[in-house]
């Protein structure tokens, strides 16, 4: 029996979408139509991506965060995202979970970013229990102090979005691909990809392990129902000001041209 | 917070304006206020629109505001632009319909403005208004201290 049974509360609806290996861009550009366009709560599960691609947030600079030469060698696709945060380069071992929800949905929750972030942090660490030290060291999830889960948010009128790219496991030459931040949490303390980052799959069984725990301490704030990305309609997000876009190659050649002109 | 708002009332006695004190948020009187916590100062047909100290003090260090281009519509309620606060994006939304006719470009180079000075340096634009009547439908000092206070209490 969930908490909520025990106390006899209804529980809102969220919705329940699975997929796997669909494209990270197309996953950002349901997730930003849903957060805009749908009254209903979401998950979304997507428990790989079909390609390494590099996902930057809303205000990233490619010159600044990526290596623009062997991204571009190697035609590493770069997609500039609707939500904040810093950048990361995502492939097969990436798992993503996001929540979008009305900003009622879950009693006693101020839709700001520190609240929504800490009611996450709550949910992982039951979900977590008994796996690893789990802890949410300012905004990133981490097993002590190795991040394994990068956390970025949208805040609208009405609704919010939080989504979270898992290291279930991860190429570190992929990794290669992406400079140290100078925008960096202080738990860092300046230590490179290799030694800041850990694999989720050292601590947890399997990925379904992690999914199924995940969805049953939803169970504990949401009515969780499952639905089909086929029963989503198609229809095109309207443009916005910061939506989710894949970069041309354009773009990241100007880029790289504008880096090597600054250079000393 | 407490320095910040001792700061604001020794502004506030120097400049002679009122300002309420609710918590540690600041509120300045003659400024009307949205239910998503935007300001705006009128002036004619003219207004500065900005986000309110409780709005910033909730949202973190701003390190990115996205700005409309000057000539954009804006229409009551509706989002015009965002801003960014470490992992987050958050809508700014506008408390009237009208034109952009200026932006705060030194948000662009500095956007902690936003958090240290949110009703002066930190505005984000400048609109004509296309309907003043539109400023009936929104809160005067007082009723947005309560609203923050209500808002606040119920979490």
């Amino acid at each position: 029996m969930t908490l909520a049974q025990a106390r006899n509360v209804v529980l809102p609806c969220m919705k329940l979408l699975r997929m796997s290996a669909v494209p990270i861009l197309e996953q950002l550009h349901l997730e930003e139509r849903l957060l805009r366009t749908s009254v209903d709560n979401w998950c979304i599960v997507n428990d790989r991506t079909n390609r390494p691609t590099i996902v930057m947030g809303v205000s990233g600079r490619p010159s600044e965060l990526i290596e623009l030469k062997s991204v571009l060698r190697d035609q590493i696709p770069v997609i500039k995202r609707f939500t904040g945060g810093g950048t990361v380069i995502v492939d097969d071992g990436t798992v993503f979970i996001s929540f979008i929800c009305n900003k009622n949905a879950i009693s006693g929750l101020q839709p700001y970013p520190h609240p929504i972030m800490s009611w996450t942090g709550q949910l992982y660490s039951e979900v977590l229990r008994g796996f690893g030290d789990f802890h949410l060291r300012e905004n990133d999830y981490a097993f002590n102090s190795h991040k394994f889960g990068g956390n970025a948010q949208s805040i609208i009128k009405e609704r919010w979005i939080h989504h979270t790219s898992f290291l279930w496991d991860y190429d570190i030459k992929n990794m290669e691909y992406l400079k140290l931040p100078t925008r960096a949490p202080k738990y860092r303390s300046a230590r490179p990809h290799v030694d800041f980052l850990c694999r989720m799959k050292e601590y947890v069984p399997s990925k379904s392990t992690f999914i199924e725990r995940t969805i049953k301490s939803l169970g504990s704030y949401f009515l969780v129902k499952p639905f089909d990305l086929d029963d989503i309609t198609t229809e095109p997000p309207c443009t916005l000001p910061h939506s989710t876009k894949l970069l041309s190659r354009q773009e990241l050649e100007d880029a790289y041209s504008s880096q090597c002109e600054n250079l000393p | 917070m407490a320095y910040r708002v001792l700061w604001a009332s020794r502004v506030a006695s120097y400049l002679r304006i009122s300002v309420f004190h609710r918590g540690f948020s600041t509120v300045i009187k003659d400024l009307k206020y949205s239910d998503t916590h935007e300001w705006i100062k009128v002036d004619g047909s003219s207004a500065t629109i900005g986000i309110t100290d409780h709005a910033q003090d909730h949202l973190g260090d701003v390190v990115y505001v996205e700005l409309p281009e000057v000539g954009t519509t804006v229409a009551q309620g509706k989002g015009f632009g965002a801003v960014e606060s470490v992992k987050a994006t958050s809508d700014v939304n506008s408390p009237v319909s009208g034109e952009v006719v200026e932006v705060n470009s030194e948000l662009t180079g500095s956007p902690g403005l936003v958090n240290a000075s949110p009703y002066e340096n930190g505005w984000i634009v400048k609109v004509n208004m296309g309907d003043t009547g539109e400023l009936n439908s929104l809160m005067d000092s007082e009723q947005y201290s309560k609203f923050c206070e209500e808002e606040d209490a119920k979490h």
